[in-house]
């Protein structure tokens, strides 16, 4: 083979292997998407979503209270992520050569790298024990912690990308800086930002095991906050590992509500950033 | 230039207070980001400190975990999560590179969002439904593969022991799926960054499709490397779906059929039931490593990402050249 | 104006968060503990959930290990556990803890074997090696020679114990290491040892899953797990040489002895009990409650609760696959619960 054909040879197959391995990434989210749809749909029914969970061995129970448990951590956790991290995410976009900037930007990506389940151990410890409580709101903190990265970053990029005349502009016309930040840029900016809150809300709505250790489960339904909660995610665990055929039915339904969730959030996700594109365009 | 007008001395002064009170006030939420990174490694310290001046560091030497005796050795589970991690990044390494090349360089234009969109779907679904997948699914299925094997190659250490799907193999193959869409979207945005002039010069000599794309690749090779150790940095720290399918034993072994356990595995079994202060410290003192490995894996990377980017901004050539179009 | 308008919806809002966490009359108390009794504590706290609507007993079986954790913690009000505190935690409690069985139950050994559907006879030393991992295959000549109407395969055996920290565990090793000498001095008994051999599973549950999932495995559960999942499980030998099937008669058996001896801690192991038509891994299981808990407002719903359980309650055992407690303990237990502080 002359030395010009064996190049394309190889140039094909690389080409070849490309496709194929998106073609491999693809065969398990199918499966994943399939087995879940299609055990889930069977077990998805107007009791699921309206009852409590039922003792052992009594079919019919449901997840009502895990539902609103999970709306309720997930709650807890934006209102105290959502305002740490627009705002460190304003300092790390507006005064971003200085040295500190780069150390909350290094925390921040640290801190989306910690492994969820030390989250949880961390917040065991100062929200569980010293109150000696499991409570919705040890739970919520857990989440919390986790969005903050998500949103800073997210933040600080897209105030980045936000054009220099817009922040020139108000300043030239003698506002302060936080007016300008506040007025200006940041509004333009907000599309963008609620989209990375809502995919950090779509990633914490599906965390397990920071809840295993703060909000802990509760059987019974609760708007407490200082009390156990259900969640969706640690219900689907309790139940995927019991030995119970009724209880894996309702995991697999209880997992495709969490798909759907996630489904949901980012498509909506991504049809703001085209809304946002599509804007900035024109 | 003009006279001082009255009262402006005082509005630039409130205006310059204002400022320092916007540098403060948002460095205030800034510090407490920081703050919380210092705070996780202090606390998960303190919780620890009974094993760490106990055993010292023998605890990451000694293959025992035995609550009833006091004995308490990681390296089981240290063990676990590595061998776990690596054997993740073999397999989804070379796939998460054929998709960022793929979608980059390859695809039709039409194709590009849709693909972005699935491998985004893949990264978002949550580890529980993984897990759960795992085990009714995957593990049935990794069965059925151990148990077909000849007895010839299960006679190799790493073959060795009963076929009961839950594994090292099961734990490998879940993490590698939730692993590539992570290492794969870094490495797709490395390779956007490659500035034209490489490829274009490429094809300019002659090359074929994969040349000019090992051009490139070859070019980003450092953030390359950065968009690998990040997914390897997610690997060490998945919990949940690995905890539900690798066995929960700590037991270091070459077997990929043998059930072993993680660092994230141990902590979500036990941590709720540790009955002894020893017990809970040697717990807090495995989240305490893994706290530091993964700080460590992901600094390295995204050093390795951004030193990249600093030198290929440093280099690009002043010289405009006018684009060439590419035949496919 | 706007100003005052935002105060008023802030102040709204603040007043239904305070309205809506104190209006609510339900009392909802929380405990952890074994997964062992986990069917029949579902089953009291629904049932008594629908006498006292107002109350809510919210259980969650994470392991006896947890149960003594958390209550010890404070994080739970009660605790349950099938294996009684050892001195050593009792000592770390802050305030006195009381051990008050609940019900009886057995461990059974479940197994998974291709192709077997009959019933196999086990012997404690036999199920000891099989954990210690000595005997590693189902045709082993030990099984065999107690089996021998049954056709066992060349399978390797997978033994299946628990990976979090259990009084379902401790049971077993109890009994274990009072029939085996070598399992008494290599591993001790601890509601979590260092296993020699085998998988983990999470709870009984976890067990039983893993059991009914892996084909040629072995391990052990709380009675009522293999008969609602429909689990085969085998018989073990006792003192006085019978193969005796766990049910309700043979593990009341088992604790007729015990009844007369009763420690006044109620803190007794009636494993390996001597007796005809005894099941030998049979046990008592316990709540835990502080003597003076801070809230005693709790504490009498809770001392309201196990008078009903040891009452009312105990009708609900036998369908569940447990044993009602002896007559003679319950007359002993309502005395004891006179100790716990409730104003």
């Amino acid at each position: 083979m002359s030395r010009t054909s064996r190049r394309k040879l190889l140039s094909a197959v690389f080409v070849g292997f490309c496709a194929l391995s998106v073609l491999i990434a693809l065969v398990p989210l199918a499966f994943v998407l399939f087995f879940v749809v299609s055990e889930g749909i069977q077990s998805l029914n107007v009791d699921f979503f309206r009852n409590m969970p039922k003792p052992v061995g009594e079919s019919g129970g449901g997840m009502a209270n895990a539902i609103v448990g999970t709306l309720m951590v997930t709650g807890l956790g934006s209102l105290f992520a959502v305002p740490i991290g627009i705002l460190s995410g304003v300092y790390m976009s507006e005064y971003a050569g200085t040295r500190f900037a780069a150390v909350a930007r290094f925390a921040a990506d640290t801190l989306n790298g910690v492994p969820s389940i030390v989250i949880g151990v961390f917040a065991y410890g100062i929200a569980v024990l010293p109150f000696k409580q499991f409570s919705a709101l040890a739970g919520g903190l857990a989440l919390g912690i986790m969005m903050i990265p998500i949103i800073a970053r997210t933040t600080e990029e897209l105030l980045l990308l936000v054009p220099g005349t817009m922040r020139e502009g108000a300043l030239a016309l003698g506002a302060t800086r936080a007016r300008a930040v506040f007025s200006v840029v940041l509004p333009s900016a907000l599309p963008g930002i609620i989209t990375g809150v809502v995919l950090a809300l779509a990633r914490i709505a599906g965390e397990t095991a920071p809840l295993l250790f703060t909000a802990f489960s509760n059987r019974f339904f609760t708007t407490k906050l200082n009390q156990p909660v259900a969640t969706l995610t640690v219900m689907v665990y309790t139940y995927a590992i019991s030995p119970y055929k009724d209880w894996h039915r309702q995991a697999w339904a209880g997992a495709l509500v969490l798909i759907f969730i996630v489904l949901v959030c980012s498509l909506l996700a991504r049809f703001a950033t085209r809304r946002l594109e599509g804007m900035q365009a024109r | 230039m003009t006279a001082p007008v009255p009262g402006r001395k005082k509005a630039s002064r409130g205006l310059v207070a204002t400022d320092l009170g916007f540098r403060l006030g948002t460095g205030l939420f800034a510090t407490m980001l920081v703050a919380l990174v210092v705070a996780i490694g202090f606390e998960l310290s303190r919780q620890s400190m009974l094993t760490i001046e106990k055993f010292g560091l023998n605890f990451w030497r000694t293959e025992v975990w035995d609550p009833v005796a006091g004995q308490f050795g990681a390296l089981p589970f240290i063990w676990g999560t590595l061998y776990s991690s690596i054997l993740a990044l073999i397999i989804s390494t070379p796939i998460a590179l054929g998709i960022a090349v793929f979608i980059s360089e390859l695809c039709p234009d039409w194709l590009k969002q849709p693909l972005v969109f699935l491998t985004e779907l893949l990264a978002a679904i949550p580890s529980i439904v993984y897990g759960l997948w795992g085990i009714f699914v995957l593990v049935p299925a990794v069965r059925a593969f151990e148990s077909s094997l000849p007895a010839v190659l299960r006679q190799l250490p790493l073959f060795s022991g009963p076929p009961v799907g839950v594994g090292m193999l099961s734990a490998a193959l879940i993490l590698a799926v939730m692993v590539v869409p992570f290492s794969s979207s870094v490495a797709r945005e490395v390779l956007k960054s490659v500035p034209g002039a490489q490829r274009e010069g490429a094809y300019a000599l002659g090359a074929t499709r994969f040349e000019a794309i090992r051009a490139a690749l070859f070019y980003a090779r450092t953030g390359i490397v950065g968009a690998v150790m990040l997914g390897f940095g997610r690997a060490l720290g998945e919990t949940m779906a690995v905890t539900m399918v690798i066995g929960s034993t700590p037991k270091v072994s070459l077997s990929l059929f043998a059930p072993q356990d993680t660092m994230a595995g141990v902590l979500a079994s036990q941590f709720t039931e540790a009955d002894t202060e020893l017990y809970l410290s040697a717990l807090v003192e495995i989240g305490l490593v893994l706290f530091i490995i993964t700080l460590i894996v992901n600094s390295m990377s995204r050093l390795l990402i951004w030193s990249m980017a600093r030198s290929e901004r440093s280099s690009t050539p002043v010289v405009a050249a006018e684009p060439v179009e590419v035949t496919a | 104006m706007r100003f005052l308008s935002k105060l008023a919806i802030a102040a709204a809002c603040a007043s239904l968060l305070v309205a809506g966490t104190a209006a609510q009359q339900k009392v909802q108390i929380n405990g952890a503990g074994a997964t062992f009794p986990y069917p029949i504590y579902s089953k009291w706290f629904a049932e008594y959930n629908k006498l006292h609507p107002d109350v809510e007993i919210n259980y969650q079986s994470i392991g006896s290990g947890g149960g003594i954790r958390q209550i010890t913690n404070g994080t739970v009000f009660f605790g349950a556990t099938d294996g009684p505190m050892t001195p050593d935690q009792l000592q770390q409690s802050p305030g006195k803890i009381l051990h008050f069985p609940t019900v009886l139950g057995a461990d059974v050994p479940v197994y998974n074997i291709p192709n077997v559907t009959a019933e196999l006879k086990f012997t404690g030393a036999v199920l000891a090696d099989i954990f210690l991992g000595k005997i590693t295959k189902w045709n082993d000549p030990a099984l065999a020679k107690l089996n021998t109407g049954v056709n066992l395969p060349a399978t390797d055996i997978t033994v299946v114990h628990r990976s979090d920290a259990s009084g379902t565990s401790y049971i077993w090793v109890d009994y274990l290491a009072k029939v085996s000498p070598e399992w008494k001095s290599k591993v001790g008994v601890a509601t979590a040892v260092n296993w020699p051999v085998g998988l983990g599973g999470k709870g009984n549950e976890g067990v039983a899953g893993l059991v009914t999932q892996t084909p040629g495995s072995i391990g052990y559960v709380e009675l009522i797990y293999a008969l609602q999942n429909k689990i085969s499980f085998g018989t073990v030998q006792n003192l006085a040489g019978e193969f005796v099937k766990a049910s309700e008669a043979s593990v009341t058996a088992a604790a007729a002895g015990a009844a007369l001896k009763m420690p006044a801690d109620f803190r007794v192991s009636i494993t390996n009990a001597e007796g005809k038509g005894v099941y030998p891994v049979s046990s008592f299981t316990w709540l835990l409650l502080y003597e003076s808990p801070k809230d005693k407002a709790q504490s009498k719903i809770m001392v309201d609760f196990v008078k009903w359980a040891l009452t009312d309650g105990q009708k609900f055992a036998g369908s569940l696959g447990y044993a009602p407690l002896p007559e003679a303990v319950v007359k002993l237990e309502m005395a004891a619960l006179q100790k716990v502080k409730v104003s």
